[in-house]
């Protein structure tokens, strides 16, 4: 759309709502970044004007990264991701491309078996989840997270890359399958590879909502050691009734560095994974 | 348009029927040989947790103690509970009034992004930043923003005029509910901004360009040809944000646990406290499957609406 009438209808129309947005949207940002740079006698003095730092210190990063397991949980976050979401990958081809390219009998029934399951909220499953969880002996293991997470993970994925395999056109895998090769290797050579932004798209949307996750990491994982971020955060920093409000927030901020890093760098599949489900076209 | 599409069906006819019927072959195999692993997963970690989950509800289950059969006991117990109501009110309240925000301010902010201005592609990276994040941690956030003494928010408001120490957010149990339907906002927002806006973007402008040669103002370009256009993306983006809104759960428990006074208890939050806090598993999973008619319902209806489409 044009927009007409000069700068005044401009800054009407766009930059002062934008403006109003952004701030929305940024603000508990900017104020995670200032508290987490105070000094504990600027933090907790109500006469200063609180959204500036006067005397900026590292301390609460450095009390955070020496004095609390962060680090550790830091590290067990992102394996769990790395690994539900390789795992949620796999699974979710190997749903997704027979659905999408073979009309086999039942598969229409199990597609929407997928995507119901993609519907289904944790707090439906948690406390059976549990139950099963205990019962198995894998409590306090980040192989409990590692294998319900891609519970989420492989109905999201399959649901996602079938929309990209269903655009390759059937006459390439055909002339494949013409020259003598297999359904496996027609779909390994020819089909997957021609899909590798659906891949980027389901795994970075995997990776994040696996950074995320806190409902079964918080009943399956008790230890320090084994915790993941959000957990070791809202068990650990928050001791009793005493809050470390600088550590926290610069556990916040750090926690969010490297899904924000990921994710600027591939916004563009990030929206079209957001987008694919709702949006044709 | 159907005369022509026969004639190509006639013209297709030899090809196509050998084909269909080789792939029908081996295809079935292959088919059923890869979908076959993940769907046995999804079977052993979600379909037998959910029959499970079910069968939990039906027994009087602590902790320290067998479990014992009570049937629809605990579903008895619920309807008696004037907790389990408040906390039934509470969750629709927070899914409708947040849905409501979400929805209207999403819509908001994708008309404002559907212009042509500077920068539009760091503008929409950054607005999509609280949808990223991880919710914990942006919630710890807030939960400093409005923290009953050093909230920055009452800084401006004391400065402003307001009786210190200012409203009290997360201890007066509206302004608890209204400060959790306000975070669940603020992240849930973005969403809609950026899906409606990727549906903004599929109106070819020449629609737009037809109305206006037709005399239609700004208000009836909207409301004639982008709604109509916008609704399937507005319909499918808001029942699935409801059904995830609806079964909420880390938002509330890490900025009031429910309190003051059950007054943001949600159910699911509620069946937690029951279940892992209070350690009484079947009574937690009645109120966790209380959630399932409403549920199921969306989560039915969204499903066959997307397949349709």
């Amino acid at each position: 759309m044009v927009v007409r009438g000069g700068w005044r209808v401009r800054a009407l129309q766009l930059w002062l709502p934008l403006g109003f947005f952004l701030l929305f949207t940024l603000f508990p940002f900017y104020w995670m970044a200032v508290t987490s740079l105070k000094p504990n006698a600027e933090l907790y003095n109500t006469q200063m004007m609180p959204l500036l730092v006067y005397h900026p210190t590292l301390k609460h990063y450095v009390d955070l990264l020496t004095q609390t397991s962060f680090l550790l949980w830091t590290w067990n976050t992102m394996l769990v991701a790395v690994i539900s979401t390789a795992i949620s990958l796999v699974l979710g081809v190997m749903l997704a491309y027979p659905l999408a390219r073979i009309n086999f009998p039942g598969s229409a029934l199990i597609a929407i078996a997928v995507a119901a399951t993609y519907l289904v909220p944790q707090p439906l499953l948690f406390i059976p989840m549990a139950d099963i969880i205990n019962r198995m002996g894998l409590g306090d293991t980040l192989t409990s997270v590692i294998l319900t997470y891609p519970t989420m993970l492989v109905p999201f994925c399959a649901w996602l890359l079938m929309g990209y395999f269903k655009t390759v056109p059937h006459e390439l895998e055909e002339a494949a399958r013409i020259d003598g090769a297999s359904h496996f290797q027609a779909m390994w050579r020819i089909v997957l590879p021609l899909c590798t932004p659906g891949f980027i798209s389901a795994g970075i949307f995997a990776f994040t909502l696996a950074q995320n996750e806190f409902l079964y990491a918080l009943i399956f994982l008790t230890k320090t050691d084994v915790r993941t971020v959000p957990v070791g955060a809202i068990a650990e920093l928050i001791r009793g009734d005493v809050f470390y409000w600088g550590q926290l927030m610069a556990a916040a901020l750090l926690g969010s560095v490297p899904v924000a890093i990921i994710y600027s760098f591939f916004v563009e599949h990030y929206v079209a994974g957001l987008t694919a489900g709702s949006v044709k076209g | 348009m159907a005369a022509l599409r026969s004639e190509t069906a006639i013209a297709l006819e030899p090809r196509r029927l050998p084909r269909a019927r080789f792939r029908l072959k081996e295809g079935t195999a292959f088919g059923w040989l890869m979908v076959a692993p993940p769907l046995l997963f999804l079977i052993a970690f979600v379909g037998y947790p959910f029959i499970y989950g079910i069968w939990l509800s039906l027994e009087d289950r602590s902790v320290a103690r067998p479990a014992v059969f009570i049937g629809l006991g605990n579903f008895i117990a619920d309807a008696r509970d004037p907790v389990f109501w408040q906390v039934v009110r509470n969750t629709f309240t927070y899914t409708i009034v947040a849905t409501i925000l979400k929805a209207a301010g999403g819509l908001a902010l994708a008309l404002v992004m559907n212009q042509n201005f500077r920068m539009k592609n760091l503008v929409r990276a950054m607005v999509l930043l609280p949808f990223i994040v991880p919710t914990v941690l942006s919630t710890i956030a807030w939960m400093w923003i409005l923290d009953p003494a050093f909230s920055v928010l009452n800084w401006f408001l004391v400065h402003m005029g307001v009786r210190p120490p200012g409203p009290s957010w997360l201890g007066n149990p509206y302004l608890a509910m209204g400060s959790v339907i306000f975070v669940n906002t603020w992240r849930g927002l973005p969403f809609y901004a950026i899906t409606l806006l990727a549906g903004l973007q599929t109106i070819p402008s020449d629609l737009y360009d037809a109305a206006t040669i037709d005399g239609a103002g700004a208000w009836h370009r909207f409301r004639y040809v982008t709604l109509p256009l916008l609704q399937p993306v507005i319909l499918i983006v808001t029942m699935f944000s409801v059904i995830f809104t609806f079964a909420d759960f880390q938002l509330v428990y890490v900025l009031t646990r429910g309190g003051p006074a059950n007054a943001t208890h949600l159910l699911a939050t509620y069946s937690f406290d029951l279940a892992m806090t209070a350690g009484q598993l079947g009574h937690g999973a009645s109120v966790a499957l209380t959630m399932l008619p409403a549920l199921g319902l969306m989560i039915i209806a969204l499903t066959l609406y997307m397949r349709r489409r």
